[in-house]
């Protein structure tokens, strides 16, 4: 694990925030405002991009996590460390810019919509991952907890989001997913793509960092010195 | 044979080991006999405990009826406010009443090295899963048993079907109870457990919850468009995916 | 003759255990014929019970190869724990249920059957009712043992069997465990009692295997290892 990795994530962060920066002033500025929403949903490419980008690296968390229990090196370990707090940093985000967004929409910073309560299950789930990691010391243990954590976690996320969508298709039906016209794709797919390549910069030098932690803490001191045969006089029994 | 010292001042190395003897494949019928006499086993030996130690197990029914009464007092009685949610206090109730015995249910294992003598006997890890989950789900339909009716004469709630109640209560019991089981043992040994235990508990099955809770609500007020086949059955999908995945990890749980 | 007849009941290379910086056994190499009976002596910390929660399959090895009755635990974990009982301070009784009852559930486990009446009384138990949280220390050992003559594997570990436990106790420990068939490998710090049931021992002293040879001499070496530590200046003296 060399500076390679360093310069790696530097230049993926770098570029994601020159590409997010594009994206973003692309759809915060200079795209036509949306139809019903006006300029309130230039929130949509910040927002969508996060809620995209969330979901992405989960599942790579996930991937990490199914390779951390049954391969059982280090480096998975840590790969799904940093995925996952990537990950949540996006959802944790995510929230947010859905709180900002439904109070002009809809009146209301909070509501029964699937994706939101979906995003608010998911963080609560992978913050526990997180908090874990921190309440187990053992390195084996809890690598092991971190990755089953995860992985169920992950598994969970589709089911929460049915069961809300079904829970409140009963209520009201929610204005979602819309179809997008072409000058919107473009600085969303810029959004995606800036968002995304940041987050892999963010990982990997958290990977880098998470790394070098366990290698410091697996460090053993040399084993002891061969030792020497016992010497004593050898007394039999008088029995 | 004999016993070596350790390599003595002019260094000969311990004789080489004896190559690497493999035990015969265990037949498919063995195994499946082996495996069920296992969770039968533990199945008997939790309920034989809990039943031992009954004043454990009334003090967590008195604890579910006291949080049914808590609820109540807090919404107030406007009789229809509370019959509309008589279900939500029930399963509410219930998952309070759950992060206390499943808590136990592995306190018992982990204090004396039980779950080892288990691990060693040798009882496979999916046996000890699947039937420690099993005997909770029993426990936690007999707290259900006596939370139901309190809820009733508490909410002024009425049951029009009661078959569909009887199953939520069931698949309900179920589906917090593996993936509580499965995350009691995880928690075990680590501090602070019984605060991850919720935490780690409660996201995870908000999918069980929201059926459980639509499935019981709609038998009490009646269910005019026909969905409680629905909901019962996004509760047993929810089941057959828990106790599938939380059987599989279990291993890994207990062997390190 | 099969090969799993003729194997050594544990073998062991360069076993070493790592608990965060400190190294609780290292180096280690033994083997252990079928039927034998050895001691392990050593002061507390030394890795005795460290080396016997590794041999019964409950704690991997850091580093080295282990081998019981010539299989790997790595891979064959069933099959070798069908072989193996261990009797240690974390008793893996259930304190809610009776003597009795938990020896029904272990005949169970372990697919025996059992006279309960009879295997109690043969440990100097009866046949009570109550939870065996009301039990003495030396009253649960002794249906540890019960349960263990039950199970009767092909290696028995025991890691201090005579602790907590008055003369007679001992007296009828050390019986037991010299009926027991099989092979045994026993800690104990009641070197002279145990010396007397056993064929050979070995000492450990921080991890490190320092002696091997009949168990006549156990007593011996115990001695003369704690003389050397006496003898060395302690920690303190050299860092003042």
């Amino acid at each position: 694990m060399t500076s390679r990795s360093y310069t790696l994530g530097l230049v993926f962060t770098l570029l994601g925030l020159m590409v997010m920066a594009v994206g973003h002033y692309q759809g915060l500025f200079v795209a036509p405002p949306e139809a019903m929403m006006g300029d309130v949903g230039r929130i949509f490419y910040v927002h969508v991009s996060t809620a995209i980008n969330a979901m992405v690296f989960y599942l790579f968390a996930f991937v990490a996590a199914v390779v951390s229990l049954w391969g059982g090196r280090r480096a998975w370990d840590a790969t799904t460390t940093a995925l996952v707090e990537v990950g949540f940093v996006l959802n944790a985000l995510l929230l947010v810019q859905g709180s900002l967004w439904a109070r002009p929409t809809w009146g209301v910073y909070w509501t029964w919509d699937p994706r939101l309560t979906t995003s608010a299950v998911m963080a609560a789930a992978y913050f526990v991952v997180l908090l874990l990691r921190r309440l187990i010391d053992q390195p084996a243990r809890r690598s092991m907890a971190t990755a089953v954590a995860t992985i169920i976690a992950f598994v969970d996320v589709p089911i929460v989001y049915f069961s809300v969508k079904w829970w409140n298709s009963l209520h009201q039906p929610m204005s979602s997913g819309k179809t997008i016209d072409s000058p919107m794709l473009v600085p969303l797919a810029i959004s995606f793509a800036g968002t995304f390549l940041l987050g892999v910069g963010i990982t990997v030098l958290r990977w880098r960092t998470e790394t070098a932690h366990l290698a410091s803490e697996a460090q053993a001191p040399d084993l002891p010195e061969v030792p020497t045969p016992l010497d004593f006089d050898i007394q039999h029994d008088r029995a | 044979m004999s016993v070596h010292p350790g390599p003595p001042a002019d260094a000969s190395a311990p004789p080489a080991m004896l190559p690497l003897v493999r035990p015969a494949d265990q037949g498919l019928g063995e195994l499946l006999r082996e495996l069920g006499t296992g969770l039968a086993t533990v199945v008997q030996k939790d309920l034989l405990v809990e039943w031992r130690a009954r004043a454990q197990l009334v003090a967590l029914l008195g604890f579910s009826v006291v949080v049914l009464l808590l609820f109540s007092f807090a919404v107030g009685p406007d009789s229809n406010v509370l019959a509309r949610h008589a279900g939500g206090y029930l399963w509410l109730a219930l998952l309070l009443a759950s992060t206390l015995l499943l808590a136990r249910s592995l306190q018992v294992e982990v204090e004396s090295g039980a779950l080892e003598s288990l691990l060693l006997a040798p009882v496979r890890a999916p046996a000890i899963f699947y039937g420690k989950a099993m005997a909770n789900t029993v426990l936690l339909v007999i707290v259900a048993a006596v939370a139901l009716p309190v809820d009733l004469a508490l909410t002024g709630a009425q049951i029009q079907q009661l078959p569909p109640v009887l199953l939520a209560i069931v698949l309900g019991a179920a589906g917090i109870a593996a993936p509580g089981t499965f995350y009691a043992a995880l928690t075990a040994r680590v501090a602070g457990r019984q605060l991850l235990l919720p935490l780690l508990l409660f996201p995870l099955i908000v999918p069980a919850l929201l059926a459980s809770v639509k499935a019981t609500s709609l038998s009490m007020a009646g269910d005019p468009m026909g969905q409680l086949p629905s909901w019962l059955a996004l509760l047993a999908c929810f089941d057959v995916i828990y106790w599938s995945l939380c059987g599989l990890l279990f291993e890994k749980v207990v062997e390190t | 003759m099969s090969p799993l007849a003729s194997a050594p009941a544990v073998s062991v290379r360069d076993l070493c255990r790592r608990f965060g910086r400190r190294w609780a056994l290292a180096r280690v190499d033994l083997d252990v014929a079928q039927g034998e009976r050895l001691l392990i002596v050593g002061a507390n910390g030394s890795g005795k019970s460290t080396m016997l929660s590794i041999l019964a399959t409950l704690l991997p090895p850091t580093r080295g190869t282990l081998r019981l009755f010539g299989m790997d635990p790595l891979q064959d974990r069933l099959a070798v724990r069908r072989r193996i009982g261990i009797v240690r301070h974390a008793h893996g009784l259930y304190e809610d249920l009776s003597a009795a009852d938990n020896l029904r559930i272990r005949a169970r486990l372990v697919g025996r059957s059992v006279d309960v009446p009879a295997a109690l009384r043969g440990v100097g138990l009866d046949d009570r009712t109550e939870p065996i949280r009301t039990f003495s220390a030396g009253m649960r050992k002794r249906l540890q043992l019960a349960a263990l003559e039950l199970e009767s594997p092909d290696l028995v570990l025991l890691d201090e069997p005579f602790s907590a436990l008055d003369p007679a106790g001992c007296a009828d420990v050390a019986a037991l465990v010299r009926n027991l068939p099989g092979t045994v490998l026993m800690a104990s710090h009641q070197v002279e009692r145990a010396s007397a049931i056993c064929d050979r021992a070995i000492l450990l002293d921080q991890g490190l295997l320092r002696w091997a040879g009949p168990a006549s001499q156990a007593a011996q070496a115990w001695k003369a290892v704690q003389l050397e530590g006496s003898a060395r200046p302690s920690a303190a003296a050299v860092t003042a």
